[in-house]
């Protein structure tokens, strides 16, 4: 298509317009709305207590859902594509379940599975542990919310290297430990990694599932975003601040994720 | 051997996604249907559920036509036009999913509510629900497009340039129809992650009835039973989406 100047122009000014309007303004205004009565204050609002202990229920929901979520990922992407067969395939169509899923429902499930009136509600409350309403279902539901990422991101790369070289390297006497550690997991590594940030984003940034299974008390159960839901909920001007100083708090994280998402992908392009 | 560590993995990879998430949705299932059909049918068709679910399903569709239209412009531009910055521009895409989405709530309550800058109070109505599912759908039409056009062989356009096409007929004989498919698809899976959005919508939506915030009302009020009803409503739908999704041979991501 030759396409004149003016078409052109209009051609970008409407794209970006749209895109500024869209993506940059929220971010901007959130930036603008926490330091508005100075860094100082903002600080304030994001050492407190409450906000400390959020972030850092929110680091270990990440850093334990997106580990297990890995090693996950990586057995059942070489299960799909490496083994096949028939329940290799079901697993397959059911894995893009929890993308599908409202995270309000996630919560429901976990409700009715392992709360108190659940499936396995009398047996976990006869051992004294409790599950929805404290951490471990809060766990629960970011594991559900996050599962899929490195699946999805790991398949269509062990499609593409093909399983060669692991027949040469198994054909040479390597045991299978010893094949995916040198052969495979190398070869993978880029869509792993790129999983891996997939899922931390989502892992950090969750409302919907983990709200429903939270007791929503500061200081226990309250998750970064979960702060910033009961924040922006109150009144007061203090409660809007707090909330947009989380909120900046995983703005920050957010781009810092965004950043290592294009720097990865053009990466991965080049060693392609 | 390798055959038994694999049937050991297939197992380790079945049982970890059953305890987490087949076997809570067979729960949710189950309870909906553990009630009589008329009980059921009276839940999910009862005046608010089946609001809910009109504005729901109506917010999501109208949120994929326009994200359909502006994210194959966005795509064009970014793959056809130079410009400076574009690189960045490009980068930004992703941030629906990199952000999460209660920000992007607030700032639309911040954009739009009461004490909005521009004076523009959309805050509490359907409106500003389209715009909250535009912003985390966003990335979808335009990541599915872009590689397609990039593919794309220019020789077919200017062959149809020389034989005195205009740019209008170009776009809508040789450029859209090697694109639907990668439109399609990708407005498919924007419209299924906007039925299950709730996240941006909390703090913009008080009055108007979206089904997730339904159900969680639900919950709350500890009516189980009617959450399940609309619950598998909801599930039932995103499946038929999912297939629908495999049939035209898309991918789900993201």
């Amino acid at each position: 298509m030759l396409i004149s100047n003016r078409a052109k122009w209009s051609l970008r000014a409407a794209a970006l317009l749209y895109l500024l309007a869209l993506l940059i303004l929220p971010v901007v205004v959130i930036f603008f709305k926490t330091f508005e009565h100075g860094f100082g204050v903002a600080w304030g609002w994001m050492t407190t207590p409450a906000a400390i202990s959020a972030l850092s229920l929110s680091l270990l929901m990440a850093a334990i859902a997106v580990p297990l979520n890995t090693i996950f990922g990586v057995t059942c992407a070489l299960v799909i594509v490496r083994r096949r067969g028939r329940l290799a395939a079901v697993l397959d169509s059911l894995i893009d379940l929890p993308f599908l899923v409202s995270p309000i429902i996630v919560g429901l499930a976990l409700t009715l599975v392992y709360g108190i009136h659940g499936w396995f509600g009398t047996f976990f409350t006869d051992h004294g542990i409790r599950i929805i309403f404290a951490v471990p279902g809060m766990l629960l539901a970011t594991i559900f919310v996050s599962l899929p990422f490195v699946v999805r991101e790991v398949a269509p790369v062990l499609v593409e290297v093909g399983d060669e070289q692991e027949q040469a390297a198994a054909t040479l006497g390597a045991s299978d430990w010893q094949t995916f550690w040198r052969i495979t997991l190398p070869s993978i590594r880029w869509g792993v990694i790129y999983g891996v940030i997939l899922s931390t984003a989502r892992a950090l940034g969750e409302i919907g599932a983990v709200l429903v299974v939270s007791s929503l008390v500061a200081g226990q159960t309250l998750t970064l975003p979960l702060l910033v839901y009961q924040r922006a909920s109150q009144l007061g001007p203090g409660a809007i601040t707090s909330a947009y100083a989380a909120a900046t708090e995983l703005a920050v994280i957010s781009v810092v994720v965004l950043l290592a998402m294009t720097t990865l992908s053009s990466r991965r392009q080049q060693s392609r | 051997m390798a055959r038994r560590r694999g049937g050991l993995a297939l197992g380790l990879s079945t049982l970890y996604l059953s305890v987490i998430v087949l076997i809570p949705l067979a729960a949710v299932t189950i309870k909906a249907v553990s009630q009589s059909p008329s009980d059921f049918w009276q839940a999910v068709t009862n005046p608010l559920a089946l609001r809910a679910l009109g504005v729901t399903l109506g917010a999501a569709l109208l949120s994929a036509a326009i994200g359909a239209v502006m994210g194959t412009l966005v795509a064009f531009v970014l793959i056809r036009d130079e410009f400076p910055g574009k690189r960045f521009i490009n980068g930004l895409i992703d941030l629906p999913f990199a952000l999460p989405t209660i920000v992007a709530g607030l700032a639309l309550l911040a954009l739009y509510g009461p004490d909005s800058p521009f004076g523009v109070h959309l805050a509490y109505t359907r409106a500003v629900v389209v715009v909250a599912l535009l912003f985390v759908t966003l990335p979808f039409v335009v990541r599915s497009v872009q590689p397609v056009l990039l593919e794309l062989d220019r020789e077919v356009e200017e062959a149809a340039a020389s034989l005195g096409a205009s740019n209008a007929v170009i776009f809508r004989r040789v450029v859209l129809p090697a694109l639907r498919p990668a439109i399609i698809s990708g407005a498919a899976l924007a419209f299924a992650r906007a039925v299950g959005e709730i996240g941006s919508l909390w703090l913009i939506t008080a009055k108007v009835p979206i089904a997730s915030i339904v159900i969680y009302a639900d919950i709350e009020s500890d009516a189980p039973l009617a959450a399940a009803s609309l619950a598998l409503v909801l599930i039932v739908l995103s499946l038929i989406v999912l297939v629908l999704i495999r049939r035209l041979g898309g991918r789900v991501a993201h």
